[in-house]
């Protein structure tokens, strides 16, 4: 898989999260995805970004556009060095929060995502990459 | 600190949400909402998000919250003007905002409103 282009952005107060969308939102215009898909990264971004920014104490979204063979895609990876998470398999768990959200963020993200990787441990942080593919 | 207007409209208030919003944003707008039914005794909140590109589980609980304070201080909440592709991703999210009234447009949400003021049957506009 070729990365086109590679951006990485901050993700340290509210104001960042929706600089997060617009950009990931341009880029989905960009590589041509229709209205649908575009409004499902977006929305992705949106709980990853705030994940990152409640959960994580903030960190960074990398924004990339990717080839694979003819297919372009959009991959967000979320980034943090906060508290990480103890059991991944229950953060996935619809409705599971251990804060005040509504607990939809990780596993909505991963139901509007083509490709849902992530990684965490305790005490060193958290990851999330997901790819959206034209 | 930027504020959502509030109008009122007969017996009911619009909000119509334009901007990107942010946490401060939204906090605001449930405290003036609140002080601005109880100051002018509105039966019905139309909230427009027909400028909203995406709808994110944390303005899906703004809008649950709101409709939830609203109905304590006696006034019914319709969500009014949400895009199709919205709908589509909300659905997905796993969000389906069951608290939640909706109406295609603002026409059609006041019309929600009126019907259960003048008695004509239930919220929803059915005849009982």
């Amino acid at each position: 898989m070729a990365v086109v282009r590679d951006d990485v952005m901050p993700v340290r107060s509210s104001d960042d999260i929706v600089r997060v969308r617009q950009e990931v939102r341009a880029r989905a215009i960009e590589i041509g995805l229709s209205l649908v898909d575009q409004t499902k990264i977006v929305t992705a971004a949106s709980e990853l970004a705030r994940n990152t920014l409640d959960y994580g104490g903030g960190g960074t979204t990398r924004l990339e556009v990717v080839q694979d063979g003819g297919r372009r895609g959009i991959r967000l990876t979320f980034e943090d060095k906060g508290p990480g998470i103890a059991d991944v398999e229950l953060a996935l768990k619809d409705g599971y929060t251990s804060g005040k959200g509504l607990g939809l963020g990780l596993s909505g993200a991963r139901r509007l995502s083509n490709e849902f990787f992530i990684e965490s441990k305790p005490g060193e942080g958290t990851r999330v990459t997901i790819v959206r593919w034209k | 600190m930027d504020r959502i207007p509030i109008l009122k409209m007969g017996d009911a208030l619009l909000i119509t949400i334009q901007v990107d919003m942010h946490d401060r944003l939204a906090l605001a707008l449930e405290e003036d909402l609140t002080a601005k039914i109880a100051a002018t005794k509105a039966k019905g909140v139309l909230i427009d998000i027909s400028s909203l590109e995406i709808v994110d589980s944390f303005i899906g609980r703004m809008l649950d919250n709101i409709a939830a304070v609203s109905r304590m201080l006696d006034a019914d909440t319709v969500v009014v003007g949400m895009r199709p592709a919205v709908a589509i991703t909300l659905v997905e999210l796993g969000l389906s905002l069951t608290g939640v009234k909706t109406a295609l447009n603002v026409e059609r949400g006041m019309l929600m409103i009126q019907n259960r003021l003048r008695g004509l049957g239930d919220f929803s506009g059915r005849r009982s």
